[in-house]
């Protein structure tokens, strides 16, 4: 392990979070969205975790516990406001839940 | 200051601050607990206030009385508390007691006692009865502050607070309409007078450096090099600002036009605000600042002559009219006139002793007319009454009194004081020799003139009310009850006996020498120039215009000239008109000031109101504020991913710049 070097390690967070933030943008359905902004979310998690062990300062594991926790909340938001849009609109087409226009 | 024993001064301290809270507390009592009140409760809290302000200013009296001398300026002062201090300008509440304004405390007290106890059977049978009672209470602490007041900006508060009773009692019965326009004609020309007042306060807050303390004031004035002695154009300019303000509360031409109106309230109101106490303020006020008018020959003959005139423009109109509260609201109109002429000339302690005594007669009068009123159920018109000296013994003895008082009868209080003011009219000359001695003839004149209208006015009223037979029969007057006669018979002894204080005896009466110390800085400016021999060679004068006022009278409207008022009238039609209707001046003012304001304020109320105000600064931010965000709306397009493609499109551009 020791032997991948750090560019490889944040190139693969870079490449997590860019992921996720394609298919949050691009994905229609409300559960793929959310699946992406998890994925972003540990591309940043793991940019922190990689420098932290190279650093040997491990001050961003308390911000990586941080972000597990508020994803955790997120997710639970998030499919409780999934079923809402559901009961409400009958699909969870991002494209149609657009009623909060001015 | 002064080495006078501490216990002394503290007793007088504590009984001056006694005098002007209880009437206030009576008026919070009545005013605030209405309904918790009884009848019985409301007429002894608002009587017992003015009592018990009246107990405390005659013990006050008794403990100044013998020590006044070892007094500067036989004043004793109090200093409650820092009242105003901002930047240079401090004001202390202090009240003092001189002898001016003991003067003054034993005619408001005393007589403002009186009447609270007469409204007691006078309104009786009014609804609103605490109402009454609190405003006629906090009437009293008003004028006791314009009396008592040590700095001008406190008599300034009694001033406007004295005002604004007087609206509240005119238009006590509000809901009729004539009657709450009265009051607010009323309140509304006593601004203008208020408006010079006031200039005239900020004028001297900068001369004096931001005092208004009125012996400050005095010992400004006495200055050599002062600046109101070597400003003398500034020094009028203040001076005829004050008596604008005077013009206004004592009924002078030109703002005279209020009092006749005033009648709207009860007649225990016209009796203690609109004849004996608040009307006099003004004359208070010149004989209070004396130096400071001294100073000023212009104003004073403006002030004369002004007097002068309203004493017979008044008492002309007073000669036709047929309600009897119209009659004594002229009469009182002219007789503030007479007071006004009196310091005017110089001759203050004159003018307040015609102020002390027409209280008496004038209080009298009205509570007079109040009780016949009261006993014919309303009737107001004296051509209804008639015959009324049977039916009311005591209303009728104690009416002729006063009436033979106000005329100047001789041995009654009017006719000392009135010809006091006459005598001096004729004989005071300004030291600087600025008004020409044919002023003092001009003053005369209108003043003799004016009284032989009063006798024949006053006693036109007393005999078409209380001789010859009823010309009402479905009238059934009864003598009022004791709350009412025991007012009556005191003031009508008092009417009597008030001019013995001012008996013209060798050296100068005891009230000039009581008043002595106040006028001592006006009188200075001034010389007379009678002797004893003109004096009672007037006294003679005026007496026999009384007795031909009272005959004229007697013969017109009792005796066997009875058609000659008609056919003098139909002699005269345009005259009697113009008579009738009050020479026409609240015509005039409405055509000239009324009318011509009205249009100005609905032409600003169309044009700046409606459009600058509305339309501009209430309309335009909040239809600015629509349309930016109606604009700003379509941003809001409701769409989360594109929200967060724009978020992240602003990430990346931020990344690329800051790298």
């Amino acid at each position: 392990m020791t032997s991948v070097p750090l560019t490889a390690w944040i190139l693969l967070s870079l490449a997590l979070v860019a992921i996720g933030i394609a298919g949050v943008l691009t994905r229609r359905n409300l559960l793929i969205a959310l699946m992406s902004l998890e994925i972003l979310l540990n591309g940043v998690n793991l940019a922190f975790l990689s420098f932290a062990r190279f650093h040997g300062d491990t001050t961003a594991h308390a911000a990586v516990l941080v972000v597990m926790a508020v994803a955790a909340a997120e997710v639970a938001v998030g499919l409780a406001l999934g079923i809402a849009i559901f009961r409400h609109a009958g699909s969870l087409d991002l494209d149609r839940a657009n009623r909060m226009k001015g | 200051m002064d080495p006078m024993d501490p216990n002394l001064a503290r007793s007088l301290s504590t009984l001056l601050a006694v005098v002007v809270a209880a009437p206030l507390l009576g008026a919070a009592i009545n005013g605030l607990l209405p309904r918790l009140l009884s009848r019985r409760a409301s007429a002894v809290v608002g009587v017992g206030a003015a009592v018990v302000s009246f107990g405390a200013a005659l013990w006050a009296l008794l403990i100044w009385f013998p020590i006044r001398a070892s007094l500067p300026g036989q004043a004793f002062s109090a200093t409650y508390f820092s009242w105003i201090t901002a930047g240079s300008l401090s004001v202390d509440f202090a009240l003092w007691l001189d002898p001016l304004s003991a003067l003054m405390l034993m005619v408001v007290t005393g007589i403002g006692s009186l009447i609270h106890l007469y409204s007691v059977g006078y309104m009786h049978d009014d609804p609103s009865f605490a109402r009454f009672f609190s405003h006629l209470n906090l009437f009293l602490f008003s004028m006791l502050l314009l009396v008592l007041g040590r700095s001008l900006l406190i008599v300034f508060v009694g001033w406007e607070g004295v005002g604004l009773c007087s609206y509240l009692l005119i238009g006590f019965w509000y809901s009729d309409a004539e009657k709450a326009l009265a009051g607010q004609k009323a309140f509304v020309v006593n601004r203008i007078g208020d408006f010079g007042f006031l200039v005239a306060m900020f004028l001297l807050i900068f001369l004096m450096n931001g005092s208004l303390d009125i012996p400050g004031l005095h010992a400004l004035a006495e200055g050599a090099a002062s600046p109101l002695k070597t400003q003398a154009g500034l020094t009028t300019l203040i001076t005829l600002l004050l008596f604008l303000g005077v013009t206004g509360k004592s009924a002078q031409i030109p703002l005279y036009i209020w009092l006749p109106d005033a009648m709207a309230g009860p007649t225990p109101v016209s009796a203690l605000i609109h004849a004996a106490t608040m009307v006099t303020a003004g004359v208070y006020l010149i004989a209070r600042l004396n130096f400071l008018f001294a100073l000023a020959p212009v104003t004073m003959a403006v002030v004369a002559t002004v007097g002068g005139l309203t004493a017979l423009f008044a008492a002309s109109i007073g000669l036709v009219q047929n309600d009897i509260k119209k009659v004594l609201a002229y009469s009182t109109v002219s007789q503030l006139g007479y007071m006004v002429l009196g310091v005017g000339v110089g001759a203050f302690g004159a003018g307040v002793f015609h102020l002390m005594t027409h209280a008496f007669f004038k209080a009298c009068l009205f509570l007079g007319a109040g009780s016949v009123i009261h006993a014919l159920h309303g009737e107001q018109d004296i051509r209804r009454m008639g015959g009324l000296a049977r039916k009311m013994p005591v209303t009728h003895w104690t009416f002729l009194l006063a009436t033979l008082a106000i005329a100047g009868v001789p041995g009654l209080s009017g006719f000392f004081s009135k010809d006091e003011i006459l005598f001096e009219a004729l004989t005071m000359r300004h030291a600087s020799g600025a008004i020409p001695p044919w002023m003092n003839v001009l003053w005369f004149g209108l003043g003799i003139s004016a009284a032989l209208m009063t006798a024949f006015y006053m006693f036109r009223l007393y005999f078409l009310t209380f001789r010859g037979e009823c010309r009402d029969p479905h009238a059934h007057p009864h003598e009022s009850p004791w709350t009412m006669a025991l007012p009556l018979v005191v003031l009508a002894a008092g009417s009597v006996a008030a001019g013995y204080l001012g008996l013209p005896v060798e050296h100068g009466n005891f009230l000039k020498g009581f008043l002595g110390p106040v006028f001592e800085g006006g009188e200075a400016s001034f010389e007379g120039h009678g002797s004893h021999a003109l004096e009672f060679g007037l006294m003679g004068v005026s007496t026999l215009v009384a007795l031909a006022g009272i005959a004229l009278a007697a013969w017109w409207y009792v005796g066997r000239g009875r058609e000659m008022p008609a056919r003098l009238a139909a002699a005269a039609p345009t005259l009697h008109r113009t008579l009738l209707g009050k020479w026409y001046v609240d015509e005039a003012y409405d055509l000239l000031v009324v009318r011509p304001l009205r249009a100005l304020s609905g032409w600003a109320f169309r044009l700046l109101d409606a459009w600058v105000v509305d339309r501009g600064l209430v309309h335009g931010p909040a239809r600015l504020v629509v349309l930016v965000g109606r604009g700003l709306r379509r941003v809001h397009t409701g769409d989360v991913q594109a929200y967060l493609a724009v978020l992240a499109l602003g990430v990346a551009v931020l990344t690329f710049v800051l790298w």
